[in-house]
């Protein structure tokens, strides 16, 4: 038996997990989420604004993190779009403007009554990081001149009486790296006081925490935050609630409930292995 | 392990993958549209008034603007009395562009198996459509708009961005950035390299600026800030406990990280208990990392199995 465990090739484990990931999926096996007080205070920051408030969502991610980041960027998306927030998107990474537009798809076709140029407006991407989010805290059009489609910001109603995004009344970042939070942190929300909020990977969240309250008013850590937040808007408006687009991040802590189930036996088998083994002498 | 038990193992392995793989697809292509992407058409007219704006119309006549624009039909909407009617068709393209991106997701997964032909076939074409679309964007986005259209307003737009304000007129000051530009693209000539050290120098100083001024205002201050706060609380109803335990372990864990990072003094004594307890901190903090860290992978792999399952397999109802 620990001869097998310790010669056993790691394929049947990637294997094992493939199942423990695959197996929930297939038979829909979704857990209640209990709304943290982090979540919370994310769905607090957007929905304690009054309706019709100046939202910017900057995506700050690519496919690579879709998997991860987009339930919340969908989230953020239908609850400023349920609130009847203006919502300003742009994104500092090349391949997040593809990631705007599937927001824009779930305006589009979930909340049919909205106008483009009057209720959400799309800035293309920008290269630079930091150096795009200080100019337009001074001057919006000195970075974006147009929108995404060549529509001068002028003659666009919600972008002709903005100068910069201290008009903003709160800024949503969702977060795959740099330039990302950190980023939104320091150029924007610290020397601004600009209300920020963060959606981000779990590997930035345990460096984005110490940010709050003070530079930042809520983080969402991973999947499981995007969960609780799901949650918290689904008892606030049950017609999202009933939208089963709208639990992506719900459906995928199932997975996440089994695989670390496995991964914490296996990390208890790997232990028992070794101190056996060491303790014939074998390690 | 020797090299036949890993071939076995490898075969196996591949055997118990490809056998429950086929038979979910053949299962699923028998029962359902498996790999079939439908689409509803929607038609968009706009006709030219007496001042010539646009507005929308119902009933296009010639010489108005016309185009289709298509619409995925998830699983759950998509009906027999659509297909019947001819108000949902098959979308050859997108079913192309399913099965492509189905077959390259099992490609990168083939990795967990061991490296292979059709891994690297579709780690290539990840850099290469990556690195095109950047260059695209770059082109499109920040090149022609910000530095273009700010020296030559009148040329951009008549050829490339109706839309754009040319009031503002020539800046010549974006002549500047332009010969950086062609100062950092001597790099690629076989001579005269040195040049482009000069916008390399000039990047390099203004991003360590810009990210010294970030780090020391929101990292450095406001973080010393955030770190000094009262170790007993109280609130209306008097002492709290736990906001309090909170406050004290915040101090105790900031104060012992720092103190082992602390090096000019040997961490023995007093010091070296305390770094000893900043230790074990840090350690609980990179144990939040990893889980967290395993969170996003799993979140990852379970995103591309839905996809796998839905908008490919049909298993489940497509996203």
């Amino acid at each position: 038996m620990l001869k097998t465990l310790q010669n056993l090739d790691r394929r049947w484990i990637f294997l094992s997990m493939l199942l423990a990931v695959a197996i929930p999926i297939l038979t829909r096996t979704v857990f209640p989420e209990v709304v943290s007080k982090q979540a919370k205070m994310v769905f607090d920051a957007i929905e304690d604004l009054p309706d019709g408030s100046n939202v910017l969502m900057s995506y700050d991610f690519d496919p690579a993190s879709q998997g991860e980041l987009l339930p919340m960027a969908q989230a953020f998306t239908r609850h400023c779009s349920v609130k009847g927030h203006k919502q300003y998107y742009m994104a500092l990474w090349p391949l997040g403007s593809p990631m705007v537009d599937l927001s824009i798809d779930t305006i589009q076709s979930e909340y049919p009554d909205m106008i483009y140029g009057e209720d959400y407006v799309k800035f293309d991407y920008k290269a630079g990081g930091e150096a795009v989010i200080r100019m337009i805290t001074q001057d919006l059009r000195g970075m974006f001149p147009m929108d995404s489609k060549g529509v001068p910001l002028d003659n666009i109603p919600m972008t002709k009486n903005i100068k910069n995004i201290q008009d903003m009344d709160l800024i949503v970042n969702v977060s795959a790296g740099d330039p990302g939070t950190k980023q939104w942190v320091q150029f924007a929300a610290t020397p601004f006081g600009l209300t920020t909020v963060s959606g981000c990977t779990g590997v930035q969240a345990p460096q984005m925490y110490p940010y709050i309250p003070e530079q930042l008013a809520g983080v969402l850590g991973a999947i499981k935050a995007a969960a609780e937040y799901e949650a918290a808007i689904d008892e606030a408006y049950p017609s999202i609630a009933e939208n089963p687009r709208a639990q992506e991040a719900k459906r995928r802590m199932g997975p996440q409930l089994v695989a670390h189930s496995l991964m914490i036996g296996l990390i208890v088998i790997g232990n028992w292995i070794f101190f056996v083994s060491r303790k014939r002498g074998q390690a | 392990m020797s090299t036949d038990t890993t071939k076995q193992s490898n075969a196996l392995i591949w055997g118990v993958i490809f056998i429950i793989g086929a038979i979910m697809l053949i299962w699923s292509m028998s029962t359902s549209r498996t790999g079939q992407v439908w689409v509803t058409a929607q038609q968009h007219a706009f006709t030219q008034l007496s001042d010539g704006s646009y507005t929308s119309t119902d009933a296009p006549a010639s010489g108005d603007i016309e185009w289709t624009t298509y619409k995925k039909v998830s699983d759950r909407d998509l009906t027999q009395e659509m297909i019947d009617n001819g108000s949902a068709t098959l979308s050859w393209s997108r079913t192309i562009g399913l099965w492509l991106a189905a077959i390259f997701t099992l490609f990168i997964l083939s990795f967990l198996v061991g490296d292979n032909p059709a891994y690297k076939f579709a780690e290539a074409m990840v850099v290469g459509t990556s690195a095109g679309y950047v260059m695209v964007i770059g082109l499109w986005d920040v090149f022609v708009p910000n530095l273009l259209g700010k020296l030559f307003p009148t040329l951009v737009q008549s050829w490339a961005l109706p839309g754009m304000d040319v009031a503002a007129g020539s800046q010549l000051l974006y002549i500047v950035p332009a010969i950086l530009i062609v100062m950092l693209l001597f790099q690629l000539m076989p001579s005269g390299g040195w040049i482009s050290r000069w916008p390399i120098a000039f990047f390099i100083g203004i991003t360590a600026g810009y990210r010294m001024i970030g780090y020391v205002e929101a990292d450095l201050v406001a973080q010393i800030k955030a770190g000094i706060i009262p170790l007993w609380i109280t609130g209306q109803g008097g002492f709290e406990l736990w906001p309090t335990v909170n406050a004290l372990l915040l101090t105790i864990a900031t104060l012992a990280a720092m103190v082992y990072f602390f090096f000019s003094i040997e961490h023995k004594g007093l010091v070296g208990k305390t770094a000893r307890v900043g230790i074990w901190f840090l350690m609980i903090t990179f144990g939040a990392s990893f889980g967290y860290t395993v969170m996003g992978r799993i979140a990852l792999l379970a995103a591309r199995l839905e996809f796998l399952f839905g908008d490919w397999l049909h298993f489940i109802p497509s996203s």
